[in-house]
């Protein structure tokens, strides 16, 4: 099991009131692969995203996460209404209660995934170490008593901390801006700060929601470099949405097509280059060129 | 049996006019997405307004019930629709792009603003009008009996008549198409060419205008009134709000006859002492239970 | 940029606005009801109006001038100012004036006259009031407009702690913390997971429950009519004229009875706590549950997608805020040595709020600073007693246009340069 999938998706489904956004989607993940979700504007690849990272519950289907150390079932750990039976028994009740009180997207992060999000959300008027740090939260000494105290433990775990947050600025390269706010930087260091700051929550599967969007063509490159040592040195998963398809036939190692809510392929990106299905989705559906296939 | 039918008749006409004031909160949230604070010191205002008006009209000599309740039902809607526009101006618009929390902040601001001029501007005392229409209809039921007065047969009548035009004007005009187009999408909106600033504006003063129809009628029912009203009433209508699904205007006034009803029924039958923290221990019932309220959809947020 | 002033628009302008004026103040200002009758007050109305018209002229020039456009710029682009990120290496005035203020602090009480203490000591109880709420609206963003519910909490713990108990000073100080943060936790979990301005509302509507409850259940809380509340005893001695068994703070020490001794004992006591409520706030904003808060704060979503479980961290600040709130209480019955209900009204919320908002949400200097000026001033200027509320109500609208930080200058602290490394 453990070198099989680390996510399994299967029958999908969300509805937001009477609109249907996904309809029956069903795919896998490989550990340690690097997976793209492309589709047009509109497909539903955000939204399922969302459905994966815990932001959307899901109004069908399973989405099961298989990480090193747990299983999760990610629309269970959101919270799901009663069911007749739980008023049977107590223990699915109180599983249920718990999770109803204190679950939602944060257990998924816990179970293991991290996400990046398409519309950047840093914390701006925070410095930029302060966002990995906060990243760390739940690695952190949280005691109350021994940080009011300044304990050396405490110091100790700060530290640490610490480390970790300079050497993923390290490795995306923002070391120099380490003490400026979170806002101030660029764009393109504001991507890699996201990526950065996921990464700092130790996650073995990684989603990130357009990464290269208004990345100019070498920081493409860059970025593709970067998701490559995380995937080879850091032993995470990846699963991207991208519009680039240079970079995504170029990184990725199987690719899975979405259209109007529904899988329409998937394969490897040979496989998907020729596929007439896709080329009809795209071409069809929009006029700019964005595909370059 | 009666005392419960009584009760039913009180919150009823209670109810109508809960949905009035609420309808306010609802269309300034589903517009801007956040509570007009100041919304209950509208109504306050405007039960001042009818005050003065009905003073003045009694010192110019005019004595028909009629005459005065749509005289005062107009300039008392003309001018807390002016002020419902001044405090968008003032207050929530030079914030648009600020946090919540400083537009919050600052509509708590408002609100206490409009409660300290008015006291101090009218003086901190209790005012009244005198009684305008006496009389009620009287039903035997067995021993007992329920009466409506004619007042409150006036108040039904004047809030559903209100709840009619307003419900039209936002299902069939064209301002009602703008408005419900900028309550979807205020950016795609205004790419279309809608004045989105002044559709904001308008329902403020929406807003404003039926808090000023419940001012009339509640000041002219109970007669009585001073500057501190509009802020219970407001977190009662704000209730009626949530109960009904905040954003939905018919939710607004299904949660305003809810409140009411059970209101009454509450103070009628247990402890008239407690009836207010029994509207607001219902607010936090409804938040646990179903945030979204009876009408309302559920919120998606945006990732 | 053309900075030429186009006189006539502003003029204009400065008309409708007097129109406009002229129908909100006209029949509220100019009309004074008096019983059925009215009185008329035109001159008022004229000044109204007349200041609306030369506001409204002096604000359109203004905004027409190059500094006027460039503010508009600055606010259309959203640009939040004000923070800064201090280098490492830096190192605080702070370290020398802190000594000062804490010796100049206690030695208050011995120099000060009677009423000055009693000042102070209110001022005191504001301090800790604002930094209370501070972290709740300043550290987590979470508007709490009940906080004098927390402040009741604590007042009201004492003096029936007291009265049915037999608990004193000492042992209610923690007791109402504890029970102000239970309050807190109680009405906090259901909300928090909600919207932020539903909570604004709930807690609107809890601070009016809790003195509602302190007016009606007059069995237990005497209603209307107050119950009186102890002082703090000096390890057991009784700050009294005379006391039926046992000794007096003065009889012990052999000093004649003096009402002051027990102001000048709350307010050692009061000192100690808001610098120790002080230095935890200072902690507070370095560790993982500070900077939790402050990120949630910028971001809620973001936290949910790194691991944070955004309900309990907001429940911690909630819940910390309304302890402070609570202790605060504590003081201030002792201090009063008698509470009733009308000492915990919206307007006591309304005027934290005001502190929190003019020392600038998360600035701990400001919001001190803010405490004494806000509670202080208005006790030198009596006159202007009436126009308290509406003073408040003007600066929180126009600090949130001006200057939404406060007044005081948001400092992060930096983090020297690590090499980095995992584990």
């Amino acid at each position: 099991m453990s070198k099989e999938n680390i996510l399994a998706v299967e029958n999908l489904v969300m509805h937001f009131g009477g609109i249907k956004a996904l309809n029956d989607i069903t795919f896998n993940i490989k550990k340690g692969s690097v997976s793209a979700l492309i589709g047009p504007n509109g497909a539903g690849k955000t939204t399922v995203f969302n459905c994966l990272t815990g932001f959307y519950k899901a109004t069908g289907g399973h989405i099961r996460l298989t990480t090193d150390h747990k299983d999760t079932s990610v629309i269970q750990v959101l919270g799901e209404p009663f069911q007749p039976l739980d008023f049977v028994s107590p223990m699915a009740f109180i599983k249920r209660l718990k999770y109803k009180m204190f679950g939602g997207s944060h257990l998924v992060n816990r179970s293991g995934l991290a996400r990046t999000f398409q519309n950047i959300r840093l914390f701006k008027e925070m410095s930029v170490v302060e966002n990995l740090l906060v990243a760390q939260h739940m690695t952190a000494n949280r005691s109350l008593i021994a940080g009011i105290l300044n304990t050396k433990a405490f110091r100790e775990a700060e530290e640490e901390a610490l480390q970790k947050a300079f050497y993923w600025l390290g490795v995306v390269d923002l070391v120099s801006h380490a003490n400026r706010l979170a806002g101030e930087l660029s764009y393109g260091q504001q991507r890699r700060l996201e990526i950065a700051r996921s990464m700092c929550t130790n996650p073995e599967l990684i989603c990130l929601d357009e990464p290269a969007a208004g990345l100019n063509p070498s920081e493409t490159e860059e970025l593709t470099k970067m998701i490559r040592i995380l995937r080879d040195q850091h032993n995470v998963t990846v699963l991207l949405i991208e519009h680039d398809m240079g970079m995504v036939m170029d990184i990725s190692d199987y690719i899975v097509v979405l259209d109007h809510g529904q899988v329409i392929a998937k394969g490897d990106p040979e496989n998907i280059k020729n596929n007439p299905k896709v080329i009809a989705a795209y071409l069809g559906a929009e006029d700019e060129d964005e595909v370059g296939l | 049996m009666d005392i419960v039918l009584q009760q039913l008749v009180n919150g009823l006409t209670l109810g109508s006019v809960y949905g009035l004031i609420a309808i306010g909160y609802t269309m300034v949230y589903g517009i801007i997405g956040m509570i007009n604070f100041a919304h209950g010191d509208v109504y306050m205002v405007s039960a001042y307004i009818t005050a003065i008006v009905v003073a003045l009209l009694s010192y110019f000599g005019i004595e028909s019930f009629p005459i005065i309740i749509v005289g005062t039902l107009f300039i008392t809607i003309a001018i807390t629709g002016a002020y419902g526009w001044a405090i968008e101006q003032i207050a929530y618009r030079p914030l648009r792009n600020s946090s919540r929390l400083a537009a919050l902040i600052s509509a708590i601001g408002m609100s206490l603003i409009l409660q300290n001029y008015v006291q101090i501007s009218q003086g901190a005392r209790q005012q009244g009008i005198p009684n305008l229409l006496s009389g009620a209809v009287r039903f035997d039921i067995g021993d007992g009996f329920v009466q409506i007065t004619y007042m409150k047969l006036i108040i039904l009548l004047v809030a559903f008549i209100s709840m009619g035009v307003l419900t039209y004007i936002i299902q069939k005009t064209k301002l009602g198409r703008m408005c419900r187009a900028t309550q979807q999408d205020p950016k795609m909106a205004s790419i279309l060419g809608i004045n989105t600033d002044r559709i904001i504006s308008i329902v403020f003063v929406i807003g404003a205008s039926m808090a000023a129809v419940a001012g009339v009628l509640i000041t002219m029912d109970y007669g009585a009134f001073d500057f501190y009203v509009g802020f219970i009433i407001g977190i009662k209508a704000f209730t009626a709000a949530v109960l009904g699904g905040i954003g939905s205007l018919p939710g607004a006034m299904l949660g305003g006859l809810i409140l009411g009803i059970s209101e009454s029924l509450f103070a009628g039958l247990i402890s008239s002492d407690y009836k207010d923290v029994f509207s607001f221990s219902l607010l936090v019932i409804i938040l646990i239970v179903r945030p979204s309220g009876l009408l309302g959809k559920p919120e998606v947020e945006k990732v | 940029m053309d900075s030429s002033i186009d006189f006539k628009k502003s003029l204009i302008d400065s008309i409708l606005a007097g129109l406009m004026a002229l129908v909100l103040f006209g029949p509220i200002v100019g009309i004074v009801l008096d019983g059925y009758d009215f009185n008329t007050e035109y001159d008022r109305v004229a000044w109204f109006v007349a200041i609306v018209m030369v506001g409204r002229f002096g604000v359109s020039c203004f905004l027409q001038s190059s500094k006027g456009k460039e503010m508009l710029f600055k606010r259309s682009s959203g640009d939040s100012g004000g923070v800064i990120v201090t280098s490492p290496n830096y190192k605080s005035q702070m370290i020398w004036i802190i000594p000062v203020v804490i010796l100049v602090g206690l030695l208050v009480p011995f120099i000060a006259s009677k009423y000055v203490l009693t000042v102070v000591i209110l001022g005191l109880i504001y301090v800790l009031l604002g930094l209370g709420l501070n972290i709740v609206v300043g550290l987590a963003g979470l508007l709490d407009l009940g906080f004098v519910g927390f402040y009741a909490i604590g007042a009201y713990g004492l003096a029936l702690g007291y009265e049915y108990l037999g608990l004193g000073f000492w042992s209610m100080l923690p007791i109402a913390a504890i029970l102000a943060a239970i309050a807190g936790a109680i009405l906090g979990f259901p909300v928090l997971r909600m919207h932020g301005d539903y909570l604004a509302i709930v807690t609107l509507g809890f601070g009016e429950i809790i003195r509602l409850i302190l007016n009606n259940w007059a069995d237990v809380t005497h209603g209307p009519n107050g119950v009186s509340a102890p002082l703090p005893s000096f390890f057991g001695l009784e700050f009294k004229r005379r006391v039926a068994d046992g000794t007096t703070f003065h009889e012990y020490f052999g000093l004649s009875y003096d009402s002051g001794f027990k102001y000048m004992f709350i307010y050692l006591i009061l000192f100690l706590v808001v610098l120790l409520v002080l230095y935890v706030k200072k902690r507070l904003v370095k560790m993982p549950i500070g900077r939790a808060w402050e990120a949630l704060r910028e971001d809620e979503i973001a936290c949910r997608s790194l691991g944070l479980n955004h309900v309990l961290v907001k429940l911690s600040a909630f819940m910390m805020g309304a302890s402070v709130g609570g202790i605060a209480g504590v003081f201030f019955a002792t201090y009063q040595g008698f509470v009733n209900p009308s000492s915990f009204t919206f307007l006591e919320s309304a005027l934290i709020l005001a502190i929190v908002v003019l020392g600038g949400l998360g600035s701990t200097l400001g919001v001190v600073i803010a405490a004494f000026g806000l509670t202080v001033l208005p006790e030198l200027l009596r006159e202007f007693a009436e126009y308290r509320i509406l003073m408040f109500g003007v600066l929180m609208v126009v600090m949130m246009i001006w200057k939404p930080r406060g007044l005081v200058r948001v400092t992060r602290t930096g983090f020297a340069t690590r090499k980095g490394a995992l584990k």
